[in-house]
């Protein structure tokens, strides 16, 4: 039996590549040309933005009725996919804000890749609201500004909170991400051989010069920003449950709501950059920098989440029991043995069942099984979303009113076509910027760090 | 160019604990004008090189309250003076709901001015230029080598004490820097004819966009802005019902309720025979007949009916209303007369009910009472 010594933390960076070996390895894919694999993934991709951009065009043009919405299921795909993507996102910001606040090592190799991801998700759930509105070309009104009509936005309307909540996340996610970009483009600058390239870089690194009189400002810029982004992620997920929370409807009244969405957004997120990293690590040689370890702290942050998650959907049976409310009641038993018993239970197996394999240590370490498991988790929250907006409207309190939604081959094709936007960037960004910081890397490295001797 | 200006000395180092220590060495012998150039950043650096802490936080804490509050008054403001809206009687000043907004809108400026006070204090924004840039000092550095460089502006530079001060450190490579020529010669470019067309363009070109985008191609289809719909507007022609018309004409001879029709149509004479006042001479009814007197004939007739236009002039005046020929019609002749018009007097059949107009006779009657009243009155 091998026994782990605890008192040394793990190496970060495996194998003790040189200085010049990092810069080299993680700014290759921005010097080859794309390979055929590539072209092929974009190709994919793109057909699936395609075929979500005639799904727009129809809707646009024919309106919403092109979708399954129907009296008493207002919010249908729209919504669900807004805050399926929008906790995709989550995962980005908290590697790069919390555990850098927290001074996790490890998240130093996943952290700008994260946060490429983040701010894809954001950009793919912003979409949303505007494509559920029906008319995007009115989506002006809801930013407030002085108009000639005197009118105001409703500021005590959490969809107006959203608002403010998803367009302050992007942007200072993008900030964020930015500001951690800058030394890498100066590293890219000063080995750029292309007049272009060498022009771009320069215009982007913003005269960087890796003096230690901007590293310390710079330092304490980052600090700060991780310090506004961390309770800024928390509430972002959690104005985002306010949009169910403050209406009256049984299975969406409730406080357990933030808490409850902020660990499911946290979830998925996980799961998908872990998905995708165990791409980009075996594509691109990362193995050694985006290391097995570093997986299996992602697969416990999983397993953690997931258990919570687990947690807010018994919690909500209890709380139905003990309100004795009997609207409430009827929901939830109507949530696991209604019509849509289905979609709950792919949900109860995918978010609360197959995480918890991640116990066993194989599992947690072995990538194919990992892989299939972060897949279901995103099925699985995909399915919370649609089970919390659908089942709770297609039932409420009149049963005269009750109908039954069913999707659309529009609905899919616009959910279809979200996948192929994020991806798309994705994509993009892979072969344009470094999806791992070069700066942040070699700082992990053995040896990296003065030994102090002379104390 | 003739002679090369001295930038500064520079230094390379292979190790951390080196360049800590190099550091350390050049602050004690008095240096000021230095720098440090690290692939990333060195741990207890700025210990090393006794800086400041940086007062970057500040800007974020003094931003941040003053979007805080300023959000709070606004919200205030908005919510209890601009535009109340009463919902459920909840309170005008809700606090718990401004929290949301007001949070985000306090990280949202403080994390944007944070930042923007880095470039433009820190990094000298827009300025990009330096020497150190593309040179091979700076090509090391930001691979895999930490750099130090003494600039020649330092009151105690002498690039002999400066090199060998390098050289006891275990320097890998000393190199000067010098201004290259394109710095030298540096001319702002702001004022150049080619960067004033380009801005004049972009403007054209970004508010000539705006404009078709926001009142040309937002009213093209699908763009719908309710002004189109697919129903029947009530004026226009459509073959729906069969009338050519797009709504329902009544069957002839149909009489809304309250409209029956006039029966003493050019018949003054009959008109005063035979109608009767229908109203009372009670107070409530003379107020009426009086605001709609005031209204309607007073702008001809003159307030005391005595005939004194408020239009001076630019319309016929009429007659008093206080003559024999008037005193002596009856309340139907003077109802008639309202309704139909009179020589050059419109009808006011469409402005003024019937029962307004009953009303206005009455008042008529009490101001031509008042200008000929009768000894019984007096008392």
């Amino acid at each position: 039996m091998t026994t782990i010594d605890y008192s040394q933390e793990l190496p970060v960076v495996e194998g003790r590549p040189t200085l010049q070996e990092i810069n080299e390895l993680i700014a290759k894919p921005l010097d080859t040309k794309p390979d055929k694999k590539y072209y092929i993934a974009l190709a994919i991709t793109l057909t699936m933005l395609l075929i979500g951009v005639i799904g727009l065009g129809l809707t646009f043009y024919y309106g919403v009725g092109m979708w399954g919405n129907n009296n008493p299921v207002g919010w249908g795909f729209p919504i669900v996919n807004f805050v399926f993507w929008v906790g995709i996102g989550h995962a980005g910001t908290l590697i790069s804000a919390i555990l850098f606040l927290f001074r996790q090592k490890w998240r130093n190799g996943i952290a700008r890749f994260a946060e490429g991801m983040t701010i894809f998700a954001v950009m793919t759930a912003g979409l949303f609201p505007l494509i559920h509105v029906g008319r995007p070309w009115l989506a002006g009104y809801l930013i407030p500004y002085p108009n000639q009509h005197s009118l105001w936005v409703d500021f005590n309307s959490p969809l107006v909170w959203d608002v403010f909540a998803v367009s302050t996340y992007f942007t200072v996610s993008f900030i964020f991400w930015y500001v951690g970009l800058i030394p890498d483009l100066a590293t890219l600058r000063d080995r750029a051989t292309s007049k272009i390239k060498k022009t771009i870089y320069s215009i982007f690194s913003l005269g960087w010069r890796h003096s230690n009189r901007h590293w310390q400002h710079y330092e304490m810029v980052y600090l700060v920003l991780a310090g506004f982004a961390t309770p800024l992620v928390l509430s972002v997920h959690t104005i985002v449950s306010f949009d169910f929370a403050v209406s009256i409807l049984p299975g969406w009244h409730s406080t357990i709501f933030p808490p409850y969405f902020v660990a499911g957004a946290v979830f998925s997120g996980f799961a998908m950059v872990q998905n995708v990293l165990i791409f980009i690590r075996k594509i691109f040689n990362y193995e050694h920098i985006i290391t097995l370890d570093t997986l299996e702290k992602m697969n416990k942050i999983i397993i953690l989440t997931g258990s919570m998650v687990g947690y807010a959907y018994a919690m909500e049976f209890f709380t139905a029991w003990y309100s004795g409310v009997q609207p409430e009641q009827f929901t939830f038993i109507n949530r696991a043995f209604g019509p849509y018993a289905w979609a709950y239970w792919i949900m109860v197996s995918c978010n609360v069942l197959f995480p918890q394999l991640f116990w066993i240590k194989k599992i947690r370490r072995s990538i194919p099984i990992m892989f299939v498991i972060a897949v279901l988790v995103n099925v699985g929250m995909w399915f919370e979303r649609f089970v919390i907006t659908v089942t709770s409207l297609s039932r409420d309190f009149l049963p005269s009113s009750w109908a039954y939604f069913k999707p659309t081959l529009v609905d899919g094709a616009i959910l279809l076509g979200s996948f192929g936007f994020f991806f798309t960037w994705i994509l993009l960004f892979t072969k344009s910027l470094p999806v791992v910081s070069i700066a942040e890397i070699k700082s992990v490295v053995p040896g990296a760090q003065p030994s102090h001797e002379e104390h | 160019m003739s002679e090369k200006i001295l930038y500064s000395y520079t230094a390379l180092f292979d190790t951390p604990n080196q360049i800590i220590k190099a550091a350390k060495k050049v602050k004690e012998e008095g240096y000021t004008k230095y720098d440090v150039n690290t692939p990333y950043p060195i741990h207890g650096m700025d210990a090393a090189m006794e800086l400041k802490p940086s007062l970057l936080p500040y800007v974020a804490l003094v931003v941040g309250l003053t979007a805080a509050i300023s959000m709070i008054i606004f919200l205030w403001w908005q919510n209890t003076i601009d535009y109340p809206l009463n919902i459920g009687g909840k309170p005008f000043f809700a606090l718990p709901a401004y929290i949301p907004v007001t949070f985000e809108v306090t990280v949202l400026s403080a994390s944007i001015a944070t930042v923007v006070a880095m470039l433009f204090f820190v990094f000298k924004f827009p300025n990009n230029v330096h020497p150190l840039h593309d040179t091979d000092y700076m090509k090391r550095v930001s691979v895999d080598k930490y750099g130090i460089s003494i600039q020649a502006e330092d009151p105690l530079f002498e690039a002999e004490k400066v090199k060998s001060l390098f050289n006891s450190l275990g320097a890998s490579s000393i190199t000067p820097i010098y201004y290259s020529d394109e710095l030298v010669n540096f001319k702002p470019k702001i004022l150049e004819p080619k960067f004033i067309s380009f801005l004049i363009i972009l403007f054209i070109v970004v508010s000539g966009a705006t404009y078709i985008t926001l009142n040309k191609l937002l009213f093209l289809p699908p763009y719908s802005w309710m002004m189109v719909q697919d129903k029947v507007i009530a004026q226009k022609t459509s073959d729906f019902f069969g009338g050519g018309s797009g709504m329902l004409t009544p069957v002839k001879g149909t009489v809304a309720r309250g409209f029956l029709p006039y029966k003493f149509d050019k018949k003054p004479e009959l008109a005063a025979k035979e109608l009767v006042n229908p109203l009372m001479p009670v107070k409530k009814n003379i107020e009426l007949g009086k605001t709609k007197f005031n209204i309607y004939c007073s702008p001809c007739h003159g307030y005391h009916a005595e005939g004194k236009s408020r239009l001076r002039g630019q319309f016929p005046i009429p007659p008093s209303l206080h003559s024999d020929k008037v005193r002596n019609w009856s309340d139907g002749r003077i109802y008639h007369v309202i309704t139909e018009g009179q020589n050059v007097m419109p009808s006011y059949a469409h402005q003024l009910s019937r029962q307004e107009r009953w009303a206005i006779v009455l008042y008529i009657r009490a101001l031509q009472r008042s200008l000929n009243a009768k000894e019984s009155d007096l008392q």
